[in-house]
C-alpha cells in the first residue's frame, strides 16, 4: 500500500493544470534507456501482513529481556526506561517536526533541547554543551577535531590510553584520515596492569589531545587529576569519555580539570535496539564553544517580550562556513537527546542516585560472589563501578558459549581487542540484574567443566 | 524581566519531590569507593511525574510538525512518517538486543540489514552498500572518504580537488573540507543544470571528483547528467551523488545507472523515517564495483550459504581495503533501518515509483499554480520540489517575511534563503503524501500573502502573529550566549 491522498480525479486535474497528459510525462529530462527500470522487489505488503512479517522477524531474534539473563556491557547497557519516556517520544509534535529552523513554531523542541543541554552540563560539571553527536565513539573523534581547530594544525599528535573503547579509538582514526595526525599510546599489547600514567611518557609540545576513559574499558574508575595537570604542562587539552551512569556517583570530569567531556548517553533513557540510533553527549569549556562542533541552543527573547530559545553560533556550521568548517555535522540525534532529558527528570535526582547506588551494589556483590569461584577472579584491584574484568580458568570465548547454552549472555570477550586478554571477560551489572541472575551466574560457573 | 510561557524543568523542581522511583537493593550492601572519588551533590531537578509529563505536553504543544500540517520544507522531504513504522521498529525482539551478541541469537536483525542492504542496491542501481552511516552528512563523510582511498590506493596522489555547483548543499563542501580537498565551485547555467563549458575547464588530472545533487537543489534534473558524469570520469574523478533528492527518483532512474560511483541515502527524508526534531536520521551509503573493496567495516553478509530448510548463516564482513569504522557498533538499527525496511516492504516496485510519481506531480501542480504571482527563476518541469523568488518588484518584503506569514495560516515555510544562487529563495517540496485540497489551500494562502505585501506589507513585516512566540533576538542569543540552566538554588553560584 502507499500513503498517497491524491483521487485518480484529482491526479487527472492536477495534470491538466501543469500541461502534460501523463504521470510519465512528467520525467521526460532523464536519459530515456535509463527511464523506468524494473526493479527485482517482493510484492507489496499491506499493514497488515507487514506487521506480521516483522513480527516474525524479531521473534527470530534471542533478546536480553525475554530469553536470556545478560551481563553483557561494553558500550551499550540494559537499564530500565520509565514508561514516560516513550509517551512523550511518540508524540507526534516531537517526533515528526524537523530540526528547528523556525524558532517560532519549534519552541517545543528548542526548550527540551535546551534543557538537556542543561542536563549534561550538570552532570559533567562542565559549562557548556551542544545539543547531541551521532553517539559516544563519533563524539570522541570529534573532540580530536576540536583540538587540532584549537591548535590551528600546529599540534599533530594524539595519544590516545588502551583502555578507551576499541571501536572509539577505530572511529578517531577512521574520522583524522585527512588530518595527518600521528595516533600514538593505545598499543593493546602493553601491560594492561598499568595506569593511566602510563600514556603520560608519550605527551609532549606536538601533542594536541589526551583521550582517556572513565570509568576505563575494563570498569577501573581512576582520577585523571592528575594526569591533566601533567597534559595540560605540555599545552595539550585532554578529553574525559565518561560513562553518565557512572557520573551520577563519581568525582566528575571537571573538577578533575578536563577540557572536553564526551561519552555515550545511550544507558539514559535510549533501548539497546542493536547498537542504535544512540546519543553522543558532548560537553566543553565556554572558551572552546566557537571550535565545538553541533547545533547549539541559546535563550534569547522574542519581539513580544517572552524568553524563547534558537540555534545559535551557526556561524561555526558547514551551511554558513562551507569547506572551512570544523565538522559537517548538522541535523542528528534530537529525538534521543529529548529521551535522555526526559529519563533525567522522570527519575529525577533521587531516582538516578538509586540507579547508580543499585548498577554499583550488584556489580559488587557479583565480584565478591564470582571470585570465590575456583579459578575465577577479579583481575585488577582498583577501584570499579558497573563493569569488571573477570579472569577465567579458560578463554574467555569457550566460557561464553557454556553461558550461552545455559541462558546467559555472558561478558565481552577482551582476546578480541587485546591479545594478552584472552582469558578475560569484561562483566556489566545494572539495576536490571536482580540477585537470583548472579546467583545463578555464579550456580552454572561452577559447574563449568 | 522577559515573560515566561513555560518554565525550565529545572525552575519546576522542588528539592524532596520524586518521581519515578527504583525497587529496593536485594543484594549485600558494598562500601561506596573512597570519598575522594564521589561528586558532592547532583544538581539536577525534583519533580513527580505529573510535573514531568506536563512540562513536555506543554513543549509539545510549541512545536509545529508533520501530524499537524503541511510542512513543505525543501529539500528536507517532510512527508508523513507510517504509525506502522513506529510499531514495527518498537518491536521487543528489536528493542532488547545487544550490539555485541553473538550473531547466532540476532539473525533476524541480521536478515533485516542484508535484506535492506540488498533492496536499497536494486533501487539505486549500485553494487555495494553500507548501513552504518547515521546520517545524510554522516554518509556523505563516507563517500568522500571512499573516494579519497580509492585514488591513494592507486597512488594517485595530486587528486586534491573536489568539483562542486554552486547550487549544492553546505555539507558537500564540509564533507570535502574534512579530508583537506579543495572546492572548485562549479555554475549552473540559465536552465538550471551544470554548466558544462565551465564544468570542461575544471576538469583536470588533480580532480578528486564532483559532488552533485540530481535533481539538484533547484528541483531541476540535470538535462546533460550523462555527459557531465563522462566529464568527470575522463579525467579519473569520481563522481558523488547526494542522495537527498532521491524522493523524485525511485523507480524513475537508478543513479548508479547513470554511472555516479558513491551515493548517500537519507532514509529519513526518502523511506519515512521520522526527523525527529532534528534527529536520528540514517545515511546509507551505495558505491559501484570499483569502490566496494572500500566501504566501511563491518558490513553484512552471508557467512553460510543455506540449503533446502536450513536458512542461510548472516553475520560481518570486512572490506579488503576499508576505510574503517564510521561509528561504534552498526548503524541506526532501530530508529532507521527498521522503519525504512517495514516502509519499502509495503511499498513494492508500483508504490516506490508511486512515491516519486506523485511527489513531482504535487511539486509541478504548485509551480504552477503560483506562476504569474511569484517568479520562478527556472522555469521548466520540475522535480519533487522547486525555487520560487520570495519578493516583489517595488515592495520591501522579503523571503523572510512571506515564511513567517504563511505561519498565520497554519502553514510551515518552506526552506528560505537557499540554495543560494537564487535571491530571496522559496525553496518547496510538497512530498507525495498532501492530497489536491491542502496544496490549494497552500497556493491560494501565498496568492493572499502577495497580495498582503503590497497592500499591508507591516503585517508581513511583524509577521507571525497567531504563534505562541513572535520573532526572535537572534543577535542577544549570539551576544550573550546563556547556553544552559540551573536549579533555582544554584544560580547565585554561577
Amino acid at each position: 500500500m502507499t500513503y498517497i491522498p491524491i483521487s485518480p480525479n484529482e491526479r487527472d486535474a492536477m495534470l491538466k493544470t501543469v500541461g502534460v497528459k501523463t504521470l510519465d510525462d512528467l520525467f521526460d529530462a532523464v536519459p530515456k534507456k535509463h527511464r523506468f527500470p524494473e526493479l527485482d522487489l517482493p510484492p507489496a505488503l499491506t499493514e497488515m501482513e507487514a506487521a506480521s512479517l516483522l513480527s516474525e522477524m524479531a521473534n527470530t531474534n534471542e533478546n536480553v529481556r525475554e530469553h536470556m539473563i545478560s551481563f553483557l556491557g561494553a558500550g551499550a547497557y540494559n537499564h530500565y526506561i520509565p514508561s514516560v519516556v516513550d509517551h512523550i517520544l511518540r508524540r507526534g509534535e516531537f517526533y515528526t517536526a524537523y530540526t528547528p529552523y523556525q524558532p517560532e513554531i519549534s519552541q517545543g523542541t528548542l526548550q527540551a533541547i535546551f534543557e538537556y543541554q542543561s542536563l549534561m552540563t550538570n552532570l559533567t560539571g562542565m559549562e557548556v554543551s551542544n545539543a547531541s553527536h551521532y553517539d559516544g565513539a563519533t563524539a570522541t573523534a570529534e573532540a580530536v577535531s576540536l583540538a587540532y581547530a584549537q591548535f590551528r594544525g600546529k599540534r599533530k599528535k594524539v595519544v590516545m590510553s588502551p583502555t578507551v573503547h576499541p571501536q572509539y579509538r577505530e572511529v578517531i582514526r577512521t574520522y583524522s584520515q585527512g588530518m595527518g595526525l600521528e595516533e600514538v599510546g593505545d598499543d593493546v599489547s602493553i601491560d594492561p596492569e598499568a595506569g593511566p600514567e602510563a600514556v603520560m611518557s608519550l605527551v609532549d609540545e606536538n601533542t594536541m589531545l589526551v583521550v582517556v576513559q572513565y570509568p576505563d574499558f575494563f570498569g577501573r574508575i581512576h582520577d585523571y587529576t592528575k594526569l591533566i595537570e601533567d597534559a595540560h604542562a605540555k599545552g595539550a587539552l585532554v578529553c574525559i569519555v565518561a560513562n553518565p551512569t557512572a557520573l551520577l556517583m563519581l568525582k566528575t570530569p571537571a573538577e578533575m580539570g578536563a577540557d572536553i567531556v564526551v561519552g555515550e548517553a545511550q544507558p539514559f533513557g535510549i533501548p539497546l535496539w542493536y547498537g542504535g540510533p544512540y546519543l553522543g553527549f558532548f560537553t566543553t569549556k565556554k572558551s572552546y564553544v566557537h571550535k565545538m562542533a553541533g547545533r547549539l541552543i541559546g535563550e534569547t527573547v522574542d519581539n513580544r517580550g517572552q524568553r524563547a530559545y534558537v540555534l545559535t553560533l551557526t556561524a561555526r556550521e558547514q551551511h554558513i562556513k562551507r569547506e572551512r568548517a570544523t565538522s559537517n555535522i548538522c541535523t542528528n540525534q534530537g529525538l534521543l537527546a529529548l529521551a535522555s532529558a526526559v529519563y533525567m527528570s522522570t527519575l529525577g535526582k533521587t531516582g538516578l542516585q538509586q540507579v547508580a547506588n543499585l548498577c554499583y551494589q550488584k556489580a559488587h556483590y557479583a565480584a565478591s560472589e564470582l571470585s570465590k569461584i575456583d579459578g575465577f577472579g577479579l583481575c585488577f584491584s582498583e577501584p570499579f563501578f558497573h563493569e569488571f574484568v573477570l579472569c577465567c580458568p579458560k578463554p574467555a570465548s569457550e566460557v561464553n558459549e557454556y553461558l550461552l547454552a545455559n541462558g546467559i549472555l555472558g561478558g565481552y570477550d577482551l582476546g578480541k581487542d587485546y591479545p594478552a586478554l584472552k582469558n578475560h571477560i569484561l562483566m556489566a551489572f545494572t539495576e536490571m540484574n536482580s540477585k537470583q541472575e548472579i546467583d545463578t551466574l555464579v550456580e552454572v560457573l561452577k559447574e563449568m567443566e | 524581566m522577559a515573560t515566561i510561557l513555560e518554565p525550565t524543568i529545572f525552575e519546576l523542581s522542588s528539592p524532596g519531590r520524586i518521581g519515578v522511583t527504583m525497587p529496593a537493593s536485594d543484594v549485600p550492601h558494598s562500601d561506596l569507593p573512597n570519598k575522594n572519588l564521589l561528586r558532592s551533590d547532583l544538581p539536577l531537578p525534583e519533580l513527580a511525574e505529573v510535573d514531568v509529563v506536563r512540562h513536555y505536553m506543554k513543549l509539545s504543544k510549541f512545536n509545529y510538525s508533520v501530524d499537524d500540517g503541511f510542512y513543505p520544507l525543501g529539500s528536507c522531504t517532510m512527508k508523513y512518517n507510517p504509525k506502522i513504522n513506529e510499531d514495527t521498529c518498537r518491536l521487543p525482539g528489536f528493542l532488547y538486543t545487544h550490539p555485541l551478541q553473538p550473531i547466532e541469537t540476532v539473525q533476524g536483525n541480521l536478515v533485516l540489514m542484508y535484506e535492506l542492504q540488498e533492496w536499497l542496491k536494486e533501487i539505486s542501481g549500485f553494487a555495494g552498500m553500507t548501513l552504518q552511516p547515521a546520517a545524510g552528512a554522516h554518509g556523505e563523510f563516507t563517500g568522500v572518504l571512499m573516494m579519497a582511498a580509492y585514488h591513494k590506493s592507486r597512488n594517485d596522489s595530486k587528486r586534491t580537488k573536489m568539483l562542486i555547483p554552486d547550487a549544492a548543499h553546505g555539507t558537500n563542501p564540509a564533507s570535502a573540507g574534512m579530508l583537506g580537498f579543495s572546492v572548485v565551485t562549479i555554475p549552473s547555467d540559465a536552465r538550471g543544470n551544470v554548466d558544462l563549458k565551465a564544468l570542461a575547464a575544471a576538469c583536470d588530472d588533480t580532480v578528486v571528483g564532483m559532488m552533485l545533487t540530481n535533481p539538484n537543489t533547484l528541483g531541476m534534473f540535470d538535462e546533460n547528467i550523462e555527459k557531465v558524469i563522462e566529464l568527470v570520469h575522463k579525467c579519473g574523478g569520481l563522481m558523488y551523488g547526494d542522495g537527498a533528492n532521491l524522493n523524485a527518483l525511485l523507480g524513475i532512474v537508478r543513479p548508479g545507472d547513470l554511472g555516479f560511483d558513491v551515493m548517500h541515502f537519507n532514509l529519513h527524508k526518502t523511506f519515512s523515517v521520522p526527523h525527529g526534531g532534528g534527529g536520528p536520521g540514517s545515511g546509507p551509503v551505495g558505491v559501484s564495483e570499483r569502490l566496494v573493496d572500500f566501504l566501511p567495516s563491518p558490513l553484512v553478509g552471508i557467512l553460510e550459504d543455506g540449503e533446502d530448510e536450513i536458512p542461510p548463516l548472516y553475520g560481518f564482513v570486512t572490506p579488503k581495503q576499508t576505510i574503517g569504522r564510521m561509528k561504534a557498533f552498526h548503524g541506526h538499527f532501530g530508529g532507521g533501518l527498521v522503519r525504512a525496511y517495514t516502509y519499502i516492504a509495503m511499498h513494492g516496485l508500483d508504490g516506490l515509483k508511486a512515491i516519486s510519481q506523485f511527489a513531482v506531480l504535487n511539486a509541478n501542480y504548485l509551480q504552477a499554480r503560483l506562476r504569474g504571482t511569484y517568479t520562478i527563476p527556472y522555469d521548466r518541469i520540475c522535480m519533487h520540489e522547486f525555487v520560487a523568488e520570495g519578493q516583489f518588484a517595488g515592495s520591501d518584503v522579503r523571503a523572510l517575511d512571506i515564511a513567517k506569514r504563511l505561519m498565520d495560516y497554519n502553514f510551515h515555510p518552506p526552506t528560505n534563503y537557499f540554495p543560494l544562487i537564487v535571491h530571496e529563495a522559496l525553496m518547496i517540496e510538497p512530498t507525495e503524501t498532501e492530497n489536491k485540497d491542502t496544496l490549494d489551500r497552500f497556493a491560494d494562502a501565498l496568492i493572499k500573502i502577495a497580495e498582503e505585501a503590497k497592500s499591508q506589507p507591516e503585517l508581513l513585516h511583524d509577521a507571525p502573529h497567531i504563534t505562541p512566540f513572535g520573532r526572535m533576538d537572534e543577535v542577544k542569543a549570539a551576544r550573550e550566549l546563556v547556553l544552559c540552566c540551573w536549579l533555582p538554588e544554584d544560580y547565585q553560584n554561577q
